[in-house]
Order: C-alpha cells, then structure tokens, then sequence
C-alpha cells in the first residue's frame, strides 16, 4: 500500500503546510505591534501598578493601621509608607486628631457636625427626659470626642458611632434621672462632668478606643407648655425682692426724720431747762438785791414801794370811783357799759 | 505546545485550588470550617491566612467584635401604675461560634432571639419596680431648692433599686438564655424612659401647679418681709418719739424743780416781804384801763383825801 502511505505524507504535508503559514502570519503580526519597546512598557505598567499599592501616605493627623491577610501587624506613622502589594496587606487609616462633634436634642447649622436626628420631633424626643423627682425637662448636650486607640476603634466593635451615641443618652439620663429639675436647670456644669465620666468609663470598657475630649451642656429648660409657671417662679423672686425694697424705703423714709426730731424736742426741752434756771436765779439775785435795801430801812422803803406802784397804777386804770367808807349797796347803781364795750 | 498547554492548564488548576484552599481572617471576624455542613475542627479566632481543603470544605464567618441590639420602645406599666416608654439597647457578642452556627446562624436571627429574651425581660423588672427606681439611680437627696408641702411623698421616698440595679437585674434575667445560643449578652441599657402623652400631660400640670404653688410661695414671704420692716418701722417710730418725750420732760422736770430750790432759797428769808413785792407787781401787771377801780375813803391811798392827819 505505498500509494497509501504516499498519499498519507502527501495529505499531511500539505496540511502541514497550510497550518504553519497562519501561525507564521499571526506571531508576525504579533511580533510587530509588539516591537516597539512593548516588554518595556507592560514592565513599567506593572512596576507603577506595584508602585500604587506598595507606597502609600499618611497624613499629619491620620495613623495607617496595616493589616496582613486581614491580621493586625502594625501601626505606621505620618508621612509615606510602604506594605506588600496586590491585597497582601491592607491599610485603613484613622483620624486620631480631629475632634468629631455628636448633637443630642437640637441640631446646630454647622455644615461640618454630623446630626443624628434632623428632624424636630426626634430632637425634642432626644431632649426629654425624666428629673429624679419625676418631672420633664429638656437637656441638650453636645459630646466631642477623638479616636485615641485606632485599634480598638476599627475592630473592637462593630458600629462604634452608634454605641456612642447610644451610651451618651443612656449616661446623660441616668445623671439627669439622679437630679431634681432645679439641679438640672441650675447645675449644667456638674452634670457634664458626671456624665463624662460615666460615657468615658461604658466606652472603655466596650473597648472603643474612643476618648471624650468633652461634654458641653447647652441650655437645660422645661418643656413649653411648663415654661410659663416657671417664669412665674423667677418673676415673684423679683417681686418678693420688690416688696422688700419697698417696706425698707418706708422704713428709711420715716425712721431717720423720726430721729431729728426727736433731737429738736430734747433741744427743746433743754433750752426750756436753761431758760427757766436763769430766769429764777435772775428773780432771785434781783429780789435778794431789793431786800438787802429793803431791811436797812424796812418801813420808808414798804411805803415808797406801794406809792410808786399806785403813781405808776392809777394813771393806766379806767374808771375810778371813790366812795365814802360809810356808803353801801352801791353796786346795783353802777353802770357797766365800759365793760360791755370792752367784750366788743 | 500539548505540554505546555497542559502546564497552563495544570498552573490554573493549581491557582484556583490554592485560592479556594486559602482565606483570610480579618481581625473582627471569626471563622467555622465546614465540611458538607458538618463542623469540622476548632472555630478559628485569631486572625491572619488560613487553608482548608478546597471546595469539600466551606468557611463560614461570623463577627468576633462587640454588636448591638436596639429594644423595641413599648409602652410598660410601672408598680405605680404609671405608663410609660422604655427604650432600651444591649451589646453583645458572638463567644461561642459553634452554638451560634447551630442555633440561629445568622445575625438576622439573633437579633430576633434577642428580641424574644430581652424585650420580656424589661417588661418584667419594669413592671415590678415603681418609675422613681428605673429613674433614679441612687439615694441621694435631691436639692429641691423651694419644695412645698405636696412634693414631700415623691422627695422622701428612699430608692433602693436604682437604674444600675434594675438593668443588672434584666441582664442576669436574659444572659443564661442567651448562652444557649452562643452568645454573651454584655450588657443592657435604658435609653430612655419618657411618659406617655396622657400621663405627660397630667405631669405637665403638675409641675406647674408645683411652680405656682412655689411663686405664690416667694410672694407671700415678700410680704411677710415687708410687713415685718413696716412693724419695725412703727415700733421704732413710737420708740424714739416716745424716748424724746420722756428725755424731755425729765430735763424740764428737772429744771422747774431747780428753778423751784432758787426761788424757795431767795424769797424764804421773808415770805411777808416778798408777798408784798409780788403783789404791787401783779397789780401793775394784772390792772389797766378797762378795769374800773371803786376805792372806799378809808383806804390807805384816800386817807389823806378824808382827813388830815394830825
């Protein structure tokens, strides 16, 4: 069967050679697009590629926590770093610096504080809350905080934004629970400081990784409709003020006018004093002057005396009537007009 | 070219085995290997690269960090019969990954078993306790400022659970239930407990029958304070007035009785003579013209007028 075996070669030959041509042709074209620095440009493709995933930065506030097939190896610092390529390691980094704000109970219109609840039901509900002697006040707070375990941040808990915010109601109100509604309105500064403490001690423990920097109390109050009666309150504190104020400017009205006079009455009473000594010791020096006269010569002087007066006496008098020491009853006869016309 | 395609072949095969074959365990994850749904070996806890047989076996991954659950707020009656909402929150963990894998499997399901176990335990130790002990959360006296007689009941009454307690107590109640699950149930919290609108709105006016009472209160002491200074004001008035008078008089007193001395002491030598000097005065002063003088002949002034003396 050599015609076989011949025709065999044959047809193998020529599919031999009817293959290789197309592959020739293929490599060819292949070959020459390639050519032209193409190794060159698929090295540098992948030493850039490489690059991007090797290098990396971490800014000034920020730490890079690296971690090889998910498992934690170490923290690197501000500035660039490099780890093992193509999803070997992964780096997450993590703000340690900035101060993130949460709002509870009123929402500010700061573009950059996140705000858990927009709308204003929820707000007000955030807010209320029951005093320890079983009233309602409104308490709004902000919580500022910082990340301080990165670590602990970013594998500790799952949702550590929400247990924040979760466990800063939870502390305000069981501060708030523990203060009568006065306290509450008037004690702002000592209740955020407990509450802090309490927040940052839940927030250790839970491993956070989170520090409060600080909790700052806005204005605590009672809900609306209490608002009036408490107005009121605050109101008949400046009234009972008022009151008082008033009774003192009576009192200090009435009493120190009271006082000078009652000096000038005592004055009074003193001039009345030395007046009356001196007019006596006065009568007496004159009577005892007269007298010591008047024993020298005891009679000529008594008539002199009742003379003088009768010449001084007589001249001054009205009507005078001399009637003989034997006439009586004359009174009816007398007539009185001169008196009558005095009384006018 | 056949051996070196198969090489392809067998590198591929070979990548896609090991692929298979390895996973990585992130640090907040924890892992059970199965195999055909059978539990195979140790749960792994610690992160890092792990290998399994490929394909045969299946990782199955479940969260190793704290998580949370949020109560459904309902409406609970307190022992004081006081309805109120409770919002509560607990954090837990996934301890025992086997029990969790045969028990409830996913996350989703555990917090409907959370549900079951943590919602009726609140409702019990709300209902038991009175509002004042799920509030309070020690005995300390509250400064109350300006009390009146009708909040003494609810100042005075001792607390002796306290919120701490109360929620321990729900925590103790729920976690030896939940452990059949695998989980641990680290904590549970109260939110918030808010009245319910009815109730809220009969505290509404009680407070503010409180806060009159007070203010009715403050107005009433001012004017107790002002009379009180406006009494003061009287008596102090009559004091002084009444002291001037007194002080007064005693001076006057005492100078009419020295005034007294000096004349007894001057005109005792002779009353008869000073009798008789006193009386000319008076006439002089006493007498003028509309007095009209009847003198009889026999006075001593008309004695000479009668008759002259021999």
């Amino acid at each position: 069967m050599s015609w076989d075996w011949d025709k065999l070669k044959q047809q193998q030959q020529s599919r031999g050679g009817g293959v290789p041509p197309q592959m020739d042709e293929i490599l060819d074209r292949f070959k020459k697009f390639k050519l032209p620095g193409g190794p060159l440009v698929i090295l540098l493709i992948a030493i850039i590629m490489l690059a991007a995933t090797t290098f990396y930065t971490v800014k000034q506030d920020e730490v890079g926590i690296v971690q090889r097939f998910g498992r934690y190896i170490k923290t690197t610092q501000p500035g660039l770093n490099f780890k093992l390529p193509i999803g070997i390691e992964k780096v997450t980094k993590v703000n340690v610096k900035q101060i993130r704000t949460e709002e509870f109970g009123f929402s500010s219109a700061r573009p950059d504080s996140r705000v858990r609840f927009n709308s204003g039901s929820n707000n007000i509900s955030v807010a209320l809350m029951l005093t320890g002697d079983l009233n309602v006040a409104l308490v709004p707070w902000i919580v500022q905080y910082r990340v301080k375990n990165p670590y602990d941040f970013l594998f500790k808990v799952r949702d550590v934004r929400r247990i924040l915010t979760d466990m800063s109601e939870a502390s305000m109100r069981l501060v708030v629970g523990d203060r009568s509604i006065n306290e509450v309105i008037s004690k702002r500064d000592e209740i955020a400081v407990e509450a802090r403490g309490l927040l940052q001690k839940e927030l250790d423990q839970a491993e956070t990784g989170i520090h409060i920097v600080t909790i700052e109390m806005k204005r605590t109050n009672v809900p609306d409709p209490v608002q009036p009666s408490f107005n009121e309150v605050n109101q008949a504190t400046q009234e009972k003020e008022q009151m008082i104020y008033q009774a003192r400017e009576e009192y200090n009205k009435a009493i120190p006018a009271a006082r000078g006079e009652a000096d000038r009455t005592i004055k009074t009473a003193e001039g009345y004093a030395l007046n009356r000594v001196n007019r006596a010791k006065g009568d007496a020096a004159r009577f005892t002057s007269v007298y010591q006269e008047y024993i020298k010569a005891k009679d000529v002087t008594k008539r002199r005396m009742y003379l003088e007066t009768m010449r001084t006496l007589f001249p001054k008098l009205g009507q005078k009537f001399i009637v003989d020491s034997e006439q009586k009853n004359i009174l009816p006869l007398l007539n009185m007009t001169n008196q009558i016309g005095a009384e006018k | 070219m056949k051996i070196k395609g198969i090489l392809v072949v067998l590198a591929l095969a070979v990548i896609v085995l090991v692929y298979n074959a390895a996973y990585s365990v992130d640090e907040t994850e924890q892992v059970i290997i199965t195999q055909f749904g059978k539990i195979i070996g140790e749960p792994k806890k610690d992160p890092g690269l792990k290998f399994k047989i490929p394909f045969i076996q299946k990782a199955n991954f479940f969260a190793k960090n704290l998580l949370d659950w949020d109560g459904d707020p309902g409406e609970i009656p307190t022992l004081d019969k006081t309805f109120i909402w409770v919002d509560t929150f607990a954090r837990w963990k996934i301890t025992d990954p086997v029990k969790f894998f045969q028990t409830v499997n996913n996350r989703f399901n555990a917090i409907g078993k959370l549900n079951d176990i943590i919602d009726p335990a609140v409702r019990n130790f709300i209902t038991s306790n009175k509002l004042i002990e799920a509030v309070r959360k020690s005995d300390r006296t509250l400064d109350r400022g300006e009390v009146g007689v009708e909040a003494s009941e609810r100042t005075y009454y001792r607390v002796t659970t306290g919120r701490e307690k109360l929620t321990q107590g729900i925590l103790n109640q729920a976690q030896p239930k939940l452990a059949a699950f695998g989980i641990e149930l680290v904590d549970v919290k109260i939110k918030r407990i808010n009245y319910v609108e009815q109730v809220e709105k009969s505290v509404y006016g009680r407070m503010i029958a409180e806060r009159k009472q007070i203010a009715e209160k403050f107005r009433s002491e001012g004017k107790g304070e002002a009379q009180k200074i406006l009494g003061d004001k009287e008596r102090d008035l009559q004091q002084i007035q009444s002291e001037a008078y007194r002080t007064a008089e005693e001076i006057k007193g005492k100078a009419d009785a020295e005034a007294t001395i000096i004349y007894a002491k001057a005109y005792g030598v002779d009353p008869e003579f000073y009798s008789f000097v006193k009386t000319l005065e008076v006439y002089i002063e006493s007498l003028g013209e509309k007095n009209t003088l009847i003198l009889g002949t026999d006075s001593e002034f008309l004695k000479y007028l009668k008759k002259y003396p021999e």
